[in-house]
């Protein structure tokens, strides 16, 4: 499917113009995507992203602006995923995603139990889930008295990839308490989200 | 007056005795991170930064402050305390300061440091055959506008705060012990601005051995999606008439050595045996540096060459 976009990109501070027109080709498999930015590092970096990913370029200057006009092409490379993270062999493409230490509306210990036992449930999965995010209260599960550490500890074994989120551990001042997996940003998030080949959400 | 305005020097430097020389220096910027108390320390060592460039000791500081009065004042707390610790870790004293209201939040020092005068270093004493060492990896700024994005992974972000955090005093003790030529740090003009100040206050040329350039991890990809501040372009237009790339050499890859760092890492010239036990000294300590380069005579068609 061929696509036109037209964006405006002025008026904006750097990197939003990038991030705009990344997005506006990222929605795109093929097509041309027309940003308009009014300074020359904004276009200047655009031309460097846009290059560096294989896409073809045309400016044109209008008044004291740019009109950059970049086509994604239907036979180019497979597009380089920054920040993404490698799957292992003996994981499937299943990710989960936590955003409570609760499992379900109602009484907190019910859903204390329900959580773990949910972990227990996600632990006994042959192949274990390729990555499981922790999201807004759900990092207290990763953080250093959590109860459910032996479930988890079990499943990073096995290959799966636990993930907090850095906003939501500096939130709640956990950071230096996390104790399995690593700390990622909302991009990496996005990203495993994107490439998973199924996502199940745990609110 | 040893040092003043016209080589584009760190600091002012004033011979008060035959042993003793003052150094004068003050710099300040608006905030590059949301953490206040961060913010502070990353500018308090940015400030104290040109005194160990001199080859100095700082001694007193004074806040250099900006506030809008519609934050919270909390914050102002937070980011002096930052300041304090920096300057405390430095083993000098905050003597007091000044504040205005202002639209955006701005802070630094007014550090004095003192010297033996015949051991001042200036950028201007850079000679032909010198090693240059580099003490701080490169790609804060373009860290800090991709982090703004939330493009920096959380390893490149926290990577670039360390280093901003780090004082170049350690770097300084080592560099001291060993004969050397010249030096100056590594700020808004990025890499290739300084070394260029160098080599013309040095009436040298350099040449840059751009694969020996430590790097802050996730920068090389950062800039390659368009993640480079305006800063580094104005540095690349500004200096592009002096430098020499070779043919091959990639936008991004350019942007990086014009990337303006805040708190970055000092520049060294020094003769070749005494820049590489500095070199293992520095690294020793786990200071992340690297020889990039090496001084020769004036060249009439450019003053730095990147290989």
């Amino acid at each position: 499917m061929s696509a036109m976009k037209k964006i405006d990109c002025r008026k904006m501070n750097c990197p939003q113009p990038v991030i705009n027109t990344k997005q506006a080709l990222d929605q795109i498999s093929q097509g041309i995507v027309v940003s308009l930015v009014d300074n020359e590092t904004a276009k200047e970096n655009i031309l460097l992203f846009a290059k560096n990913n294989g896409y073809i370029t045309e400016v044109i200057p209008i008044a004291n602006d740019y009109q950059i006009t970049i086509t994604k092409g239907a036979s180019e490379e497979p597009e380089k995923k920054f920040n993404s993270i490698e799957a292992s062999e003996n994981v499937t493409g299943l990710v989960y995603l936590i955003t409570s230490n609760f499992l379900g509306q109602g009484s907190p210990d019910l859903g204390e139990v329900l959580m773990s036992s949910m972990l227990v449930s996600i632990n006994e999965l042959n192949p274990a889930p390729r990555a499981i995010l922790f999201i807004n209260t759900g990092i207290m599960l990763t953080c250093h008295d959590s109860r459910n550490m032996d479930i988890l500890k079990s499943l990073a074994g096995k290959g799966t990839e636990m993930i907090s989120c850095g906003t939501c551990l500096d939130y709640y001042k956990l950071r230096e308490n996390l104790k399995i997996g690593r700390i990622g940003n909302m991009l990496e998030i996005n990203n495993l989200l994107v490439e998973a080949d199924k996502v199940i959400g745990i609110p | 007056m040893l040092i003043g305005p016209k080589t584009s020097d760190d600091a002012a430097v004033y011979k008060l005795s035959e042993e003793l020389a003052i150094i004068q220096t003050l710099d300040f910027f608006p905030p590059m991170t949301d953490d206040p108390y961060l913010y502070g320390q990353i500018a308090a060592a940015n400030s104290l930064s040109d005194i160990y460039a001199m080859g100095g000791k700082p001694i007193l500081a004074l806040n250099i402050v900006c506030f809008p009065s519609c934050l919270p004042i909390e914050m102002l707390e937070k980011i002096l305390l930052g300041g304090a610790s920096k300057v405390s870790e430095a083993g000098a004293v905050i003597a007091g300061g000044h504040s205005i209201v202002d639209d955006t939040p701005k802070y630094g020092l007014a550090v004095t440091g003192v010297g033996h005068p015949e051991k001042i270093l200036s950028n201007s004493g850079a000679c032909s055959g010198d090693l240059l060492i580099l003490t701080k990896p490169l790609g804060t700024g373009i860290i800090n506008i991709a982090g703004r994005g939330q493009l920096a992974s959380e390893e490149s972000i926290q990577a670039a705060t360390k280093s901003m955090l780090e004082l170049n005093r350690q770097a300084a003790e080592v560099m001291l012990q060993y004969p050397v030529n010249a030096c100056t740090d590594i700020t808004g003009f990025g890499l290739l601005g300084h070394a260029l100040e160098l080599a013309l206050a040095s009436r040298v040329s350099l040449e840059i051995w751009s694969n020996k350039i430590p790097l802050l991890p996730g920068v090389e990809e950062l800039a390659a999606m368009g993640m480079i501040p305006a800063g580094a372009y104005q540095n690349r237009d500004y200096l592009k008439d002096k430098i020499a790339f070779p043919k091959e050499s990639k936008a991004e890859s350019k942007a990086i050595l014009f990337d303006p760092q805040t708190s970055g890492g000092l520049l060294i010239a020094a003769p070749p045996a005494s820049a590489r036990f500095m070199l293992d000294k520095m690294q020793e300590l786990s200071i992340n540096a690297q020889i990039i380069g090496q001084v020769n005579d004036k060249n009439n068609d450019y003053t730095i060459k990147v290989v």
